[in-house]
C-alpha cells in the first residue's frame, strides 16, 4: 500500500486551518461577548487595547499564561490536569465533520474543505460532545472541593437530559433527509428549501438544547458563581481555566456551525448556483455565508445571555424532561407520520 | 383585612395561561427590550479624552491668592479656619520685616498656611469666610497620593504664580 503523501498534506492543512480558525474566533467570541454586553447595558466595552478594543483578546490570554498555576494539595494530580485538557480536545475535535464549504479546484485537485466526510458525522459529533462532559465532571472531582463536585454533578445531568431531547429532534431532521452525513444535509439544503422550513419545532428544540449543552444563560448552571463560588472550575487557574473558558466557546462555536448546516443551508446560500462565478469564488463566498450564520447564532448567544436570567435547577429538570423531550417525541412522531403518508 | 393605605396593589397569584407558560412570548419581548438597547446613547464618558463639564458653581482645591503686584493677601487672620466645619485648615501668622512690603500685602501675613485635603469638604465657607479676599476655590480636585501627608498642601501647593514673575516669562 502506497501513502498518499499529497492527501495527509492537503488534510493536514484542513486541519490546521480548522483548528487556528475556531481558535481564533474562540479568542474573539470574548471580545465580542464583552461587546454585546456593554452595548446591551448602554456601556462601551473594551476599546482601550486597540482599535475597537480589538487586541484585547491576545492581552487576556497573556495574562492567563503568566497567572501562577495552582494545583491544590489535595487535588487529584492527573486528573486534575486531564480535565481541562480533555475539555479542550473535545471541543476542538468537533470542527472536523462540519462542511466549511463546497469544494476548492487548485491545479486541477478538487479539495473538499470539510477534514473529513464521514457518513455518520451528527453520530460522531454526538459521540465527541458526549465525552466533552468527561472533562467538566473530572476536573470538578479531581478538584477535591464540594462546589466544584456540586457544579460538575450538575453539568453532567443537565447536558445528559438534554443531549436525548437534543437527539429526538434530529431524528426528526434526519427523516426528512436520509443522511446523517453533514455534506449530504448540506447539499440536499442548496438544491431545495432550507431545513429548518420543514423541522421548525425541531429547530426550535435543537436551540434550546445546544444552549444547555454549551452551559450558556439560561441554562449556565454549572457555573452559577452566586451559587457554586464559581462552578466546576473553581480551583482553576492560569491556562487551565483559560482552557475551561476557551472550550465553552469553541463548543459555542461548532454549535452555531452545526445549527448553520443543519437548518440554515450551511455553506450554501439563495440563488448560489444562478451566479455564473467560477466555481472557485462560489466555494469562497459560500464559506463566507456558513461564516456569516454562524456570526448570527453567536450573536444570539450572547444576546440571550444577556437578556434571560438563570433558571432554578428544578426548573431545568423539569423543562428538559417534562417539555423538551416530549415535545421532541411529538415532533419526531408527525415528522414520521408525514414521511411515510408521502412515501405510500 | 382593610387596607391601611391605597397603595395596597394585590399579587397576581393566577396560575400561567398556556402562552404564559410557553415562556418563549415572554423571552422574545426582553430580547426585544435589550436589542433596542444597543443603539441607545452610551452612559459612559471615554474618561482621559472627554471630561464631563463642572458646573459653573463646582467648588475644588483651594488657592491663595495675590494683588495685582504679586503680594500675598492673606493676613493670617484665621477667620477661614474658624469658619472651616471640617477643622482642616491650619495657619500660623509672623509679622512682616522692613523690606519684604513686595511680599506681603499687610503688615501681618501667613507664614505657615496648610489645608488637609482629607479633611476638606470643599464646601467653600473659608472663600465666604475671608475678608480679604485671599483664598478661593478652583474648578480642579485634588489629585491622588500614595500617603497622607502628601494631602495636606502647604502654602507652596496653594499660592498662584506671581503675576509680575509671569510677565516676565
Amino acid at each position: 500500500m502506497t501513502i498518499d503523501w499529497y492527501f495527509i498534506l492537503e488534510k493536514l492543512i484542513l486541519i490546521s486551518g480548522v483548528l487556528a480558525l475556531s481558535l481564533i474566533v474562540a479568542m474573539y467570541s470574548t471580545w465580542g461577548e464583552r461587546k454585546v454586553a456593554a452595548v446591551i447595558q448602554d456601556r462601551r466595552g473594551p476599546n482601550r487595547a486597540g482599535p475597537l478594543g480589538l487586541l484585547q483578546p491576545l492581552a487576556d490570554g497573556g495574562k492567563l499564561f503568566f497567572k501562577e498555576e495552582i494545583i491544590p494539595a489535595s487535588a487529584h494530580r492527573f486528573l486534575f490536569i486531564l480535565g481541562p485538557s480533555l475539555a479542550m480536545l473535545v471541543a476542538c475535535m468537533t470542527s472536523a465533520v462540519i462542511p466549511w464549504g463546497d469544494t476548492l479546484v487548485i491545479a486541477g485537485q478538487e479539495i473538499s474543505l470539510q477534514v473529513a466526510d464521514i457518513n455518520i458525522g451528527i453520530l460522531y459529533i454526538f459521540g465527541v460532545v458526549s465525552l466533552g462532559v468527561y472533562g467538566i465532571m473530572l476536573g470538578g472531582w479531581a478538584s477535591n472541593n464540594k462546589y466544584s463536585l456540586l457544579a460538575s454533578v450538575r453539568a453532567a445531568s443537565q447536558i445528559i437530559s438534554y443531549e436525548l431531547a437534543m437527539g429526538l429532534s434530529l431524528i426528526a431532521l434526519l427523516m426528512l433527509t436520509g443522511s446523517l452525513s453533514l455534506k449530504d444535509i448540506v447539499e440536499q439544503q442548496r438544491h431545495g428549501l432550507w431545513n429548518v422550513v420543514y423541522q421548525p419545532l425541531g429547530f426550535l428544540i435543537f436551540l434550546v438544547c445546544a444552549f444547555a449543552e454549551c452551559n450558556r444563560t439560561p441554562f449556565d448552571l454549572p457555573e452559577a458563581e452566586n451559587e457554586l463560588n464559581g462552578g466546576y472550575h473553581l480551583e482553576y487557574s492560569s491556562m487551565k481555566l483559560g482552557f475551561y473558558l476557551f472550550a465553552e466557546y469553541i463548543n459555542m462555536f461548532i454549535s452555531s456551525a452545526l445549527m448553520a448546516s443543519l437548518y440554515f443551508g450551511g455553506y450554501s446560500f439563495p440563488g448560489m448556483d444562478s451566479l455564473g462565478l467560477p466555481h472557485n469564488v462560489v466555494t469562497i463566498l459560500g464559506f463566507l455565508a456558513l461564516f456569516l450564520k454562524i456570526l448570527v447564532f453567536l450573536f444570539l448567544f450572547m444576546w440571550v445571555r444577556w437578556t434571560i436570567p438563570r433558571f432554578r435547577y428544578d426548573q431545568l429538570m423539569r423543562l428538559g424532561w417534562n417539555v423538551m423531550i416530549p415535545l421532541a417525541l411529538v415532533n419526531m412522531l408527525i415528522t414520521g407520520a408525514i414521511v411515510l403518508f408521502r412515501q405510500g | 383585612m382593610q387596607a391601611l393605605t391605597d397603595r395596597v396593589k394585590p399579587v397576581d397569584r393566577r396560575p400561567l395561561t398556556f402562552v404564559e407558560k410557553l415562556y418563549l412570548p415572554a423571552i422574545w419581548k426582553g430580547m426585544a427590550i435589550t436589542f433596542k438597547h444597543i443603539f441607545q446613547k452610551k452612559a459612559t464618558v471615554n474618561y482621559p479624552e472627554e471630561k464631563r463639564p463642572f458646573s459653573p458653581v463646582f467648588r475644588g482645591l483651594h488657592i491663595l491668592n495675590r494683588d495685582e503686584e504679586g503680594r500675598e493677601r492673606c493676613t493670617a487672620c484665621g477667620l477661614c479656619a474658624v469658619a472651616c466645619p471640617a477643622e482642616a485648615i491650619t495657619m500660623e501668622a509672623a509679622e512682616r520685616k522692613p523690606g519684604e512690603e513686595h511680599l506681603y500685602r499687610e503688615e501681618k501675613y501667613a507664614a505657615r498656611y496648610e489645608i488637609n485635603m482629607l479633611r476638606c469638604i470643599f464646601c467653600g465657607f473659608c472663600e465666604e469666610a475671608c475678608p480679604k479676599d485671599a483664598i478661593y476655590l478652583t474648578e480642579t480636585f485634588a489629585p491622588a497620593n500614595y500617603q497622607r501627608k502628601g494631602f495636606i498642601y502647604g502654602k507652596e501647593d496653594l499660592l498662584i504664580p506671581d503675576p509680575k514673575e509671569k510677565q516676565t516669562v
